[in-house]
């Protein structure tokens, strides 16, 4: 108690330093007095990349159409097809939910746990987390063919291969992922780590809370806005896969790994006259990841504390 | 709360930072395409004032052509090149990357500056592409084709046209065989001999035990069944059962009742060179689902296998590779056998998948300027020779003589196959497989299968099961 008293006073002090008060007061002004000039740039760029293409997507799915400026109005028929034609998108929608919640969790408990050992200041530290990082830097298509190879060359010596039982493919996907966003989440919750006073950690410690009270009790809820942000991430990102899934399975066994991004792309491609199906599997697509995101984004936020 | 409206202030700065390095990124690239736009119409008007005195009147169109064939853009960029040097006229060349060209051609051709000459794949192709597809039949290069029942038409339209016949069969190694024919007790004793499924099947287990000996990995080269790779089985191979199928029961394949379903009666026929394929190989049936038809075309090339299923075009993938060991005059072709009554009469499966098509949406000009260029290539010496030399095609014009054919063993033995006494071609019939994803589906099958997760019985269920359902699909 008393400990969050004494923080409590030193934030106070701080926040009430008149010098930047004021100094916030002129830039805000400034910023009022640019703001059309450094917002209608991006304003227009964002209004021709993303919501004009945003609004013809979701027309185009009702649409039966070869190229986007030659369409047909179909109606609700293209989102009727999705679930008639075959069980494809619900066997990707299932396959797409296991495969994030398996890898949100690995993710981001690796990724916490390195970051907690390399804040302790052990000899190398810049090192691995620079090697720890450098995954993230290489393209999906890359390391889907890279992992390819080596998963393949260790299931070489049971006689068998990637596409041999979709479970290869599932876990082989979740290796992946993690390898690629365990170093960026680690950055995050490195960054999130640092912030947190030693004083804190100090003081609950002379006060007798053991190593797992100070995780629980003090660390977790200091860092819940990097929880949020790397839960997110990779949430979003695991979803969304696409060019992993490509380049590391492709779907085999028979469309048993296909996950739901290239779902939508081999109903796109796959078949004359399917091309609105495939657009309107990704609205859906796009309505789903939102209300995921949307939904825990909400649960994090409301456990985040402030500082 | 400081450190928190700070570090929004800077995300925020970094933001519209990158959005307006980006927008300049943006610029800059449209700049660069005005200019080079700028700079070809300044080469187009000074070359036009050259020849102003014979097309005052007529205004000249451009060309655009969206290639389906990477390994011939070297070729095609040089012939554009050479075209407008003569003409005047500009001929851009574009190459759609390997496996993307239904992509490319559906982005391409929803800009203002579509391509004037597009490629489509046959009666599937043009289902999809037939709103672009300009009536070809008045054209003269319609009028030199020597096969008119190749090119695709509608009604009495014509909006397809073929320009290079390809051929595809068992390539083998003469080399090896001659070296097999020569060890005790061989099933047949010269290439003649091997006429019928049987024989054949004979040969390669023989040959299989004698690999040591014969300085081999495995008879065939791997069967490649990594999905986009998988194609040589389920569009290839099963055409041949279909193309019997199709025959013997007197099929109209121009109609659309007479194809909603398939029998695949002769599917005992395609498991028996598919296990074939699958027994006697560099690799084993259960690592089968990672191998690219490139490592097949380099296992035959380095000499591992003796036989690999593959068309004349491989040829020049066989050549290429580091370390072949693979005399040109020792890459051969013969029928893929599997077991048909009758078959020894049958020859290499024979035909196209390539047309072009003119952009009927191109202005006028455009699509004469594009009309005009397909009939220098085809028709005029400097264009023939072109066709025969630089893009290796066995062209269907009668403006090509006998001694205008390309020269690379696998178009030579192709040529000496179909003017056989006495032997029928298997047309390709694969071009009115339902969709791309029947074949997927297919090919995907034939992985379980190879991999022993699923009984012959039930592949051929889903060859069945899977045309209907695609048939119906696409139909509408």
């Amino acid at each position: 108690m008393m400990l969050v008293l004494i923080v409590g006073e030193v934030k106070r002090c701080k926040s009430h330093s008149p010098t930047i008060f004021s100094g916030g007061k002129h830039m805000q002004k400034t910023l009022k007095k640019y703001f059309p000039i450094f917002v209608i740039p991006t304003l227009l760029a964002f209004t021709i990349a993303f919501i004009i293409p945003f609004i013809m997507g979701v027309y185009l799915s009702f649409a039966k159409f070869t190229t986007v400026t030659n369409s047909t109005w179909v109606g609700l028929d293209n989102y009727i097809k999705i679930f008639t034609i075959n069980n494809d998108f619900i066997n990707a929608l299932w396959f797409t939910v296991k495969f994030t919640f398996v890898s949100v969790i690995t993710v981001n408990v690796i990724a916490f746990i390195l970051a907690k050992l390399l804040t302790r200041g052990i000899k190398g530290t810049n090192l691995f987390r620079t090697i720890f990082f450098m995954p993230n830097l290489i393209g999906g298509i890359v390391l889907g063919y890279i992992w390819q190879i080596l998963i393949n060359g260790i299931l070489l010596n049971f006689g068998v291969t990637l596409t041999f039982d979709p479970k290869y493919g599932f876990w082989g996907l979740v290796f992946l992922m993690n390898w690629q966003m365990i170093g960026y989440m680690m950055v995050i919750y490195i960054a999130g780590l640092q912030n947190i006073s030693e004083d804190l950690l100090e003081a609950a410690s002379i006060d007798g809370a053991s190593s797992w009270q100070l995780l629980r009790k003090i660390t977790l809820p200091l860092i819940a806005s990097s929880i949020t942000i790397c839960t997110f991430l990779t949430l979003s990102n695991s979803f969304k896969l696409f060019d992993q899934n490509l380049a590391l399975t492709g779907g085999a066994p028979q469309r048993q790994t296909t996950m739901l991004a290239l779902d939508i792309y081999d109903t796109f491609y796959g078949r004359t006259g399917y091309q609105g199906v495939g657009q309107a599997k990704a609205v859906i697509f796009f309505i789903l990841v939102g209300l995921i995101a949307y939904v825990q984004l909400r649960v994090s936020r409301s456990r985040e504390v402030e500082s | 709360m400081k450190m928190n409206i700070l570090l929004k202030r800077v995300s925020a700065i970094v933001l519209t930072a990158a959005m307006v390095a980006g927008i300049t990124a943006c610029a800059t690239t449209t700049t660069a395409t005005t200019t080079a736009a700028e700079t070809t119409g300044a080469a187009v008007t000074t070359a036009k004032a050259t020849t102003a005195d014979t097309t005052a009147a007529a205004k000249a169109g451009k060309v655009y052509f969206l290639n389906f064939k990477p390994e011939q853009d070297a070729a095609y960029q040089a012939i554009a090149k050479q075209y407008t040097e003569s003409t005047g006229i500009p001929v851009t060349v574009v190459t759609a990357a390997s496996g993307t060209y239904e992509q490319t051609l559906m982005s391409e051709i929803a800009k203002t500056d579509a391509p004037t000459i597009f490629q489509i794949n046959g009666p599937v192709g043009y289902a999809s592409w037939k709103d672009y597809c300009a009536d070809l039949s008045g054209s003269e290069i319609y009028g030199h084709l020597t096969d008119k029942s190749l090119a695709i038409t509608d009604g009495t339209g014509v909006y397809g046209i073929p320009f290079a016949i390809e051929g595809y069969g068992i390539i083998y190694n003469n080399a090896i065989m001659t070296k097999y024919f020569a060890t005790t007790a061989p099933k047949a004793t010269s290439m003649d001999q091997i006429n019928n499924f049987a024989t054949l099947k004979a040969v390669v287990e023989d040959m299989q035990s004698k690999a040591k000996e014969l300085g081999i990995k495995g008879v065939f080269s791997s069967t490649s069944l990594a999905s986009g790779e998988d194609w040589r089985w389920q569009t290839h191979l099963l055409n041949v059962p279909l193309y019997y199928e199709f025959k013997d029961n007197k099929i109209d394949l121009g109609s659309a009742d007479g194809t909603k379903t398939i029998k695949f009666q002769n599917s005992a026929n395609f498991q028996n060179i598919f296990d074939l394929y699958l027994n006697n190989s560099v690799t084993k049936p259960a690592l089968l689902g990672t191998v690219s038809v490139n490592d097949s075309m380099a296992e035959f090339a380095l000499g591992q296998s003796a036989m690999v299923q593959n068309g004349n075009w491989a040829y020049g993938q066989i050549s290429t590779v580091a370390g072949n060991t693979v005399k040109p005059e020792d890459v051969k072709f013969m029928p893929i056998y599997t077991g048909m009554t009758g078959e020894e009469s049958q020859g290499l499966c024979i035909g196209t998948e390539n047309y072009f098509c003119i952009n009927n949406k191109a202005p006028a000009e455009d699509q004469k300027a594009s009309l005009d260029f397909l009939t220098w290539l085809y028709t005029s010496a400097e264009g023939k020779a072109a066709v025969v030399s630089q893009l290796g095609f066995i062209a269907p014009f009668d403006t090509f003589s006998d001694t205008e054919k390309p020269t690379d063993p696998l178009a030579q033995d192709m040529l000496a196959w179909s003017s056989k006494t006495g032997i029928t071609s298997v047309a390709w019939n694969f071009t009115i497989f339902p969709s791309q994803t029947f074949k997927d589906n297919v090919g995907a099958a034939l992985l379980t299968y190879a991999q022993g997760q699923m009984t012959w019985d039930e592949v051929s269920k889903l060859v069945v099961d899977q045309w209907a359902a695609e048939k119906a699909n696409t139909a509408s």
